[in-house]
């Protein structure tokens, strides 16, 4: 450093006065001991969980629309975008469905069993949460906006496998009056209708349907109270499951040649998915579910047991 | 106290001993032992907790209420650990070495009164609140801190290993400096006392504690036993961003719970002489004669002597939160240098006071303006002295061209040094 250069040096921060200059040697000393005063900034994680961010990029979901059919159109963008390559999916047509197996159903055709409106669905859907990096570039290439991402970030498994998550622990739960797929499409429409956000919820023929080829199913009553009026559209929830009780019990009921399995049989799907309304009362809003993703744990949802 | 008893004591030693049995002074060692151990418990909860506050973390919270049985649950995972002995060590000096910091820290607490005579309900039989005490406990306490080296000494050299040899040799030239500075700190205490034994110290510190009118000394004091026991920020022996965990390295299991003990205890020691020596003893923090005394009886004065003692551990904590570790030349330098001479300085300046005093009758009130006179002339010197001036890097050097390939490799130019022109360009190298 030169001369010139120190003469014109004035610091910008205020420079202590005689009586601080002398201390000047042991000011640390103030400043442990004030620090002791103050108040700790260290999160009691386990104890008390802190909300994330609402932007944190955490576990994955697939959403459904407010009728109950998959936003999946299994078109395998996510994969694709994946720079992990974490991401597997098969796509299948709605009209190989088993319940469309006596029927002629045209690929725009908005009658016969879908899974999904439009075309195809995502019959196979893994997202491998060893090499995930949560970068979201899946979510960006989402064409349906089916793949979002929730503020779970609680994902540790005790197995590898138990960490590759599968359809149906990645699937929203059927909310409160969502009819469980597959049915048909809101009759009239096209995915398009879907996309734009025209569906707001289960028709009467969609109910009619289900009721006739499944009349057990538990969806049914939420769903008709909804199309009568007696209660409100339904709104998306999200997916609290843990590793330890999605896909590792699901591995444990199904036994050992379930694990590795990477074809997810479109029955097996949908059974998953109706036996939900059994454990979760209840509609919760959009809102308490993207700030309570760590809230509490709904157990047991969306799984089969 | 009693002067019949006070005759009845061995010379200058104002505890009495006369009526302790063999019982009383084993059921004392047991107790003192038991002490040692729980406080060290207390002593590691209490450090990391205080450094945790000073860095705004909660520190341990999880066993026990406020943490409090954390080190408890670290002891004990000390004692299940696999006791390794590594293949190049020496067996016997290496198992010596823990065995030996361990007991040369247990003996200092013997001479260290907790507090006067105490009394037994129901009963009119006393015993002073302390093991034993003798004309030169303190020389005993000195000999005993100075023996513990050998534990670390020997424990760094029987590893076996680089890193706990550097440590240990640090240790030995760490412990002679700072072992010099602090010996002639407690000179001015016996000086001031006319005594070694630790009873005699506290009982002469009736009007005044000695903090006060040898403050230079108990600041050397503080400083040396900070330096004595490897603590930040003269953790040079195990200082492990340079030597891992210098002496203690090649440790595990019960053999480093003891080394680990054995510094916690000697932190317990040297806080207790800093008690002792500077700081009152068991005497309560009031003026003498508040109450007539009643705080200076029974049992109360160990609450006393407790909190003093655990005052000088936060003081321990403080420094290790507050300040970094000094480079090794610098320790030596800082003990060589300043200590040592600050010391022997003080410790002349005190006797002369001490002869004009004694010898020629000059009072205390005479000696007031002499004092205040003193730390006027010595802050205005402090104030008016001309800040070092940092010479320009370089300055006093030639600016000749360098050669860049000195010994036939590229070099960077020192300070102040220019290099030559691009032979390549026929242009300057831009850089310093």
């Amino acid at each position: 450093m030169s001369e010139r250069e120190a003469s014109e040096y004035q610091p910008l921060r205020p420079q202590p006065g005689p009586i601080g200059e002398m201390f000047a040697p042991v000011a640390g000393f103030g400043v442990t001991l004030s620090s002791m005063f103050k108040p700790t900034v260290t999160e009691q994680y386990p104890r008390e969980k802190v909300p994330t961010q609402r932007r944190f990029h955490g576990r994955h979901q697939l959403n459904r629309y407010a009728d109950g059919l998959e936003k999946c159109i299994g078109c395998e963008l996510c994969a694709w975008a994946c720079p992990a390559d974490a991401i597997y999916v098969e796509g299948a047509s709605n009209a190989a469905l088993p319940e469309n197996a006596g029927l002629q159903v045209n690929a725009d055709d908005s009658q016969g069993a879908h899974m999904s409106p439009g075309e195809r669905y995502g019959a196979v859907y893994q997202i491998n949460y060893l090499r995930c990096i949560f970068c979201g570039l899946c979510i960006e290439a989402c064409p349906t906006r089916a793949l979002t991402m929730t503020n779970d970030f609680e994902l540790a498994g005790r197995t590898r496998a138990g960490m590759i998550y599968e359809k149906q622990d990645l699937l929203a739960p059927l909310s409160e009056g969502m009819l469980a797929a597959p049915h048909p499409m809101v009759e009239g429409t096209t995915d398009t209708d879907y996309y734009s956000g025209d569906v707001l919820g289960p028709t009467a023929a969609q109910v009619e349907w289900v009721r006739e080829q499944r009349p057990d199913d538990p969806t049914l009553e939420a769903a008709e109270a909804v199309v009568s009026g007696k209660a409100p559209a339904p709104t998306q929830r999200q997916h609290q499951a843990r590793p330890d009780e999605g896909p590792g019990a699901a591995e444990k009921s199904a036994g050992a040649a379930a694990v590795g399995s990477v074809r997810v049989s479109p029955s097996a799907t949908s059974a998953t998915s109706v036996s939900r309304s059994t454990s979760e009362p209840g509609s919760v809003s959009v809102d308490d579910l993207t700030a309570g993703a760590s809230t509490g744990p709904a157990r047991g949802s969306g799984v089969t047991a | 106290m009693n002067p019949v008893i006070l005759a009845a004591a061995a010379p200058g030693v104002a505890a009495d001993f006369s009526q302790e049995t063999i019982w009383a002074s084993i059921v004392k060692a047991v107790l003192i032992v038991v002490f040692l151990l729980t406080s060290v418990l207390f002593a590691i909860w209490f450090e990391r907790k205080v450094v945790a506050r000073m860095q705004v973390r909660p520190g341990p919270n999880w066993h026990g209420p406020f943490g409090l049985l954390q080190s408890l649950a670290d002891a004990m995972k000390l004692l299940l650990k696999e006791d390794m002995t590594v293949t190049r060590a020496d067996r016997f000096v290496y198992l010596l070495a823990p065995m030996i910091s361990v007991f040369c820290s247990l003996l200092v607490f013997a001479v260290i009164p907790f507090g006067p005579s105490l009394p037994f309900p129901w009963t009119d039989w006393t015993t002073p609140a302390q093991l034993t005490d003798f004309p030169v406990a303190v020389l005993y306490v000195l000999a005993a801190a100075s023996l513990g080296v050998y534990g670390i000494v020997l424990g760094g050299w029987a590893s076996g290993s680089t890193y706990p040899l550097l440590g240990s040799v640090r240790s030995t030239a760490q412990v002679i400096s700072y072992e010099l500075a602090m010996g002639l700190s407690l000179v001015s205490v016996f000086i001031m006392a006319g005594s070694m034994s630790t009873s005699q110290i506290v009982s002469s510190q009736t009007q005044i504690w000695w903090f006060i009118p040898l403050a230079p000394a108990f600041v050397i004091y503080v400083i040396s036993m900070i330096g004595e026991t490897n603590r930040l920020p003269f953790d040079l022996p195990e200082a492990e961003g340079e030597l891992v965990s210098g002496y203690m390295t090649e440790y595990s299991s019960m053999k480093f719970a003891w080394f680990f003990l054995a510094e916690y205890i000697n932190m317990l020691n040297v806080s207790a002489v800093a008690v002792t020596l500077f700081l009152g003893g068991w005497r309560a923090p009031v003026p003498d004669g508040f109450l007539g005394g009643a705080l200076n009886e029974g049992w109360l004065p160990i609450l006393w002597f407790l909190v003093k003692l655990w005052a000088v551990m936060f003081v321990f904590v403080w420094v290790r939160g507050t300040l970094l570790r000094l480079r090794y030349d610098q320790f030596m330098v800082f003990g060589w240098k300043v200590l040592i001479p600050v010391a022997l300085g003080w410790v002349v300046v005190l006797s002369v006071v001490q002869w004009l005093q004694r010898v020629q009758g000059v009072t205390y009130q005479q000696f007031i303006p002499v004092i205040i006179g003193a730390a006027v002339v010595f802050i205005a010197v402090m104030w008016f002295w001309p800040e070092k001036k940092e010479a320009p890097p370089g300055a006093g050097q030639e600016k000749e061209p360098v050669d860049a390939f000195a010994g036939g490799f590229p070099v960077p130019p020192l300070p102040g040094e220019k290099l030559p022109p691009s032979k390549r360009f026929g242009k300057e190298v831009h850089g310093e």
